[in-house]
C-alpha cells in the first residue's frame, strides 16, 4: 500500500493549485437542492436579466421539469420572449442594436457560472455602486467599467463608494473590504439582507443554468460509488481466493 | 460441444494459440507491485477513450460555426451525454495519469533496459502519439482556451527557420486557426491518431509478450525454469493477474466515478474555466495556459529566453526519452538494487518534473523562470548525466530468486 500512498501524494499537491482567477469579496455556497429558491431565482432571470441576455443553450421546458414549475405556469409567467414551450431562451433584445446601445453585446448567459462561478457572479451582482464617469451612471467593483446598467437597482437601492477607500482602481477588492468600501445611499424595495438572499436565488438558478446535469449528478454518482464498493470488495475476495497458492 | 467448435475455429485461425501465448500461458513474475496495476488500466483507459469517443463524435458537428454549440448540445438535450462527454474529458487526463505512473516504473525498476530497448521505445511513440491526440482533442469544444491554446502551439512551428511561416499555414490550413483547422484536427483525432495509438499499443505489446515482463526486482525470471518449462518465478497471466488487474479496475473506478460524478473540472485542471466561452480570436483569456499533462514542457517552452532555442529544448525534453535504454549503464536494473546516487538522481527528477508542472500552470514572474531553468538542468541531467552516474553508483548483489 505504500507506493499507493506515494502516488496519492504525487496527484495531491496538484489538487491544491486551484487555477482560479483573482479573488472575489463574497461568497456564496450554492445549494441545487432548494427548488423553491431556484423557481424564485428563474423568476428573477425572467423578469430582470431575459430582456438583454439570452440562455441560448438552455429550453423553458427542461426549466420547468428539472424546477417543478409546471408548463401553464411557465407560458404564462416566465416566458417573457414569445417563443414555444420547448424553445431555447432568446434575449428580446436585437444583438446589433444592444450593441450600438451598450457598447458591447449583452453576452449569453447559459454557462456564465462555469466560466466565472458562483462567487464571482454572487459578488459581482452586489458590488454595482455610483460612478458619474460611466455613461450608465454605475460601475462595478469586480468588473470594473462594466457595460451593464443598474438593472437591479429597484431592488437593492443605489450604493455608493465610501470616501475613505475611494482611490482609483482596484478591480479586484479584497476579502472582506467590499462591504466596507460600499454604503448603501437610496434604498430600493428589498432590504440588504432580502437583496443578497434574492441574489443567492439568482446565482443558484445560473449554476444550474449552466450545468443541468448537476442536479442528479451527486446522487447518481452516490450510487455509482456505492456500486463500485461492493464491487471491489468482491473483486479483492477473489483475488485473494486465487493467490492463496501462490507463494 | 464447445470443445469441437474450439477445434473448428483453431483449424482456421489461431485463437487458442493467441489465447495462451498472451493470457491462459504467459508467465509473469509473481512479485509485482502496486506500479503493475498502470498497464491494464491504461489499456482500460484507452477503451474507455474509444467507446465515449465514438458516442461523442455521433453528436459533435466539426465546424467553427457549431462546434461549442454541439458540445453545449451534448451536455443538456442529448440522453446520457453529460456522462459521456465527462468520462472522455475526465479519462484523457487520467490516461495522462496512468502513462506517467507507468513510465515511471519503467524508471523505478529500468524496464527499459536491453532486451526491453523496444518495448521502451514503443511506449515512448505511444506517449508522443497521445500527446498529440490529446492536443488536438482539446481544440476539438471550440472554446477559447481551445482556441487561443491552439494559437500558441501552432505558431512554435513558426519558430523553425525558412519554412516557418509557412510550415504554420500549412499546418492550421488557413492563415488563422479556424474552420479548416478545427476539421483537419477532427479528422485527426477520431481516425488518424486512434489507428496509430492502437497500433502502438499491439506492437507494445507483443514486444512484451516475447520478452517477458520485467518485474521490481529486476531479474529475469525466465532463466530460472522448472521441470515444467515455465519460470520458476512466474504465474499465469489468467487468472492470477486477470483477477488482481480486476481488483485494480475497481479502485481505479472508484477515484474516476469520484471525479467525473463530483468533480469534472477538478478545479479547472481537467476542464479550465475560460473554455466555456466561444473561440474568439478578438479575445484573449488573461492566462493560457495548457492542460495540466503539458504543462511540464510549456514550463521548459518558457524557461527558454529564444523561441527557436524553446522549442528546441521542449522537444527534446520529450524526444532525448527514446535513448533512455542506452543511458543506463548501471550493473543492475531495478533501484531496489541501486546506490544512492541514482536514487538521488531519480528523486531529483521527479520532484523537478513535478515543479515544472506546477510552474507551467502559473503566470511567468522572474522567479519561477529561475526556478524553471534550474529544473529544466535537472530534468536534461537526469539523462544526460546518466552515463557517468551510473557508473558511479555502487549497486547492491542482486539476488538468484525475486524477493517478496
Amino acid at each position: 500500500m505504500r507506493p499507493l500512498l506515494i502516488a496519492l501524494l504525487l496527484i495531491a499537491p496538484l489538487t491544491a493549485i486551484a487555477a482560479g482567477g483573482g479573488s472575489v469579496p463574497y461568497s456564496h455556497d450554492t445549494n441545487l437542492g432548494n427548488q423553491a429558491s431556484l423557481q424564485r431565482g428563474a423568476k428573477l432571470f425572467m423578469n430582470y436579466c431575459s430582456g438583454c441576455h439570452s440562455l441560448q443553450y438552455m429550453r423553458y421546458q427542461r426549466i420547468g421539469e428539472d424546477l417543478g414549475i409546471p408548463e401553464e405556469v411557465m407560458e404564462n409567467n416566465l416566458m417573457m420572449t414569445g417563443g414555444k414551450i420547448h424553445d431555447t431562451i432568446q434575449g428580446t433584445m436585437p444583438k446589433e442594436k444592444a450593441a450600438g446601445w451598450f457598447g458591447t453585446e449583452p453576452p449569453d448567459l447559459s454557462l456564465i457560472a462555469r466560466e466565472r462561478g458562483a462567487d464571482w457572479l454572487y459578488s459581482f451582482l452586489l458590488t454595482f455602486y455610483l460612478d458619474d464617469s460611466r455613461p450608465s451612471g454605475v460601475n462595478n467593483l469586480v468588473m470594473s467599467n462594466t457595460a451593464m446598467p443598474a438593472v437591479l437597482a429597484p431592488l437593492q437601492g443605489f450604493q455608493a463608494r465610501k470616501h475613505a477607500s475611494s482611490e482609483e482602481g482596484g478591480e479586484h477588492a479584497e476579502g472582506e473590504h467590499a462591504e466596507a468600501q460600499l454604503e448603501l445611499v437610496q434604498e430600493g424595495r428589498l432590504s440588504p439582507g432580502e437583496y443578497r438572499a434574492a441574489m443567492g436565488d439568482l446565482v443558484n438558478f445560473m449554476v444550474y443554468v449552466g450545468e443541468p446535469a448537476k442536479m442528479v449528478r451527486y446522487s447518481l454518482g452516490f450510487k455509482v460509488i456505492v456500486f463500485l464498493l461492493l464491487f471491489t470488495g468482491l473483486a479483492y475476495l477473489l483475488k485473494r481466493e486465487f493467490w492463496r497458492d501462490v507463494h | 460441444m464447445a470443445n469441437k467448435f474450439m477445434n473448428w475455429v483453431d483449424a482456421r485461425f489461431p485463437a487458442t494459440q493467441l489465447w495462451n501465448e498472451h493470457i491462459g500461458q504467459y508467465y509473469a513474475p509473481k512479485n509485482f507491485n502496486f506500479w503493475y496495476y498502470m498497464g491494464s488500466l491504461a489499456m482500460l483507459v484507452l477503451v474507455n477513450q474509444l467507446v465515449t469517443g465514438i458516442w461523442l463524435a455521433m453528436f459533435y458537428t466539426p465546424s467553427a460555426a457549431e462546434a461549442f454549440g454541439s458540445v453545449a448540445y451534448i451536455m443538456r438535450d442529448v440522453e446520457w451525454g453529460w456522462l459521456i462527454r465527462y468520462m472522455h474529458s475526465t479519462g484523457a487526463s487520467f490516461f495522462f495519469i496512468v502513462v506517467y505512473l507507468h513510465m515511471f516504473r519503467a524508471l523505478l525498476y529500468g524496464s527499459y533496459r536491453k532486451p526491453r530497448e523496444l518495448l521502451w521505445i514503443f511506449g515512448c511513440l505511444i506517449y508522443l502519439a497521445l500527446m498529440a491526440e490529446a492536443f488536438m482533442g482539446y481544440v476539438l469544444p471550440w472554446g477559447n482556451m481551445s482556441y487561443w491554446g491552439a494559437q500558441v502551439i501552432i505558431s512554435l512551428f513558426s519558430a523553425i527557420p525558412v519554412v516557418g511561416e509557412q510550415l504554420t499555414t500549412w499546418i492550421r490550413g488557413d492563415f488563422v486557426i479556424g474552420d479548416a483547422t478545427l476539421n483537419r484536427f477532427f479528422a485527426l483525432h477520431v481516425v488518424a491518431l486512434p489507428f496509430v495509438l492502437v497500433g502502438l499499443v499491439i506492437a507494445h505489446i507483443m514486444a512484451l509478450h516475447h520478452v517477458g515482463s520485467n518485474n521490481p526486482d529486476g531479474i529475469e525470471i525466465k532463466a530460472k525454469k522448472g521441470d515444467d518449462g515455465h519460470p520458476v518465478d512466474g504465474i499465469p497471466f489468467h487468472p492470477y493477474y486477470t483477477v488482481k488487474d480486476l481488483f485494480g479496475v475497481g479502485v481505479f473506478l472508484i477515484l474516476f466515478a469520484g471525479v467525473i460524478f463530483f468533480a469534472p473540472e477538478f478545479g479547472g485542471f481537467f476542464l479550465e474555466p475560460p473554455n466555456f466561452t466561444e473561440a474568439n480570436p478578438s479575445v484573449t483569456p488573461e492566462h493560457i495556459a495548457p492542460v495540466w499533462y503539458f504543462t511540464p514542457f510549456y514550463a521548459m517552452l518558457r524557461a527558454v529566453p529564444d523561441k527557436l532555442g524553446g522549442v528546441i529544448v521542449m522537444f527534446s525534453a520529450v524526444l532525448i526519452m527514446f535513448v533512455l535504454p542506452w543511458l543506463d549503464r548501471s550493473k543492475v536494473k531495478s533501484v531496489r538494487y541501486k546506490g544512492l546516487i541514482f536514487k538521488g538522481a531519480l528523486a531529483s527528477f521527479v520532484v523537478a518534473f513535478i515543479v515544472l508542472g506546477y510552474i507551467g500552470t502559473q503566470a511567468p514572474s522572474p522567479t519561477l523562470t529561475l526556478i524553471a531553468r534550474i529544473g529544466t538542468i535537472v530534468y536534461f541531467g537526469f539523462f544526460l548525466l546518466m552515463p557517468l552516474y551510473s557508473v558511479l553508483d555502487r549497486t547492491k548483489p542482486v539476488p538468484e530468486r525475486v524477493t517478496k
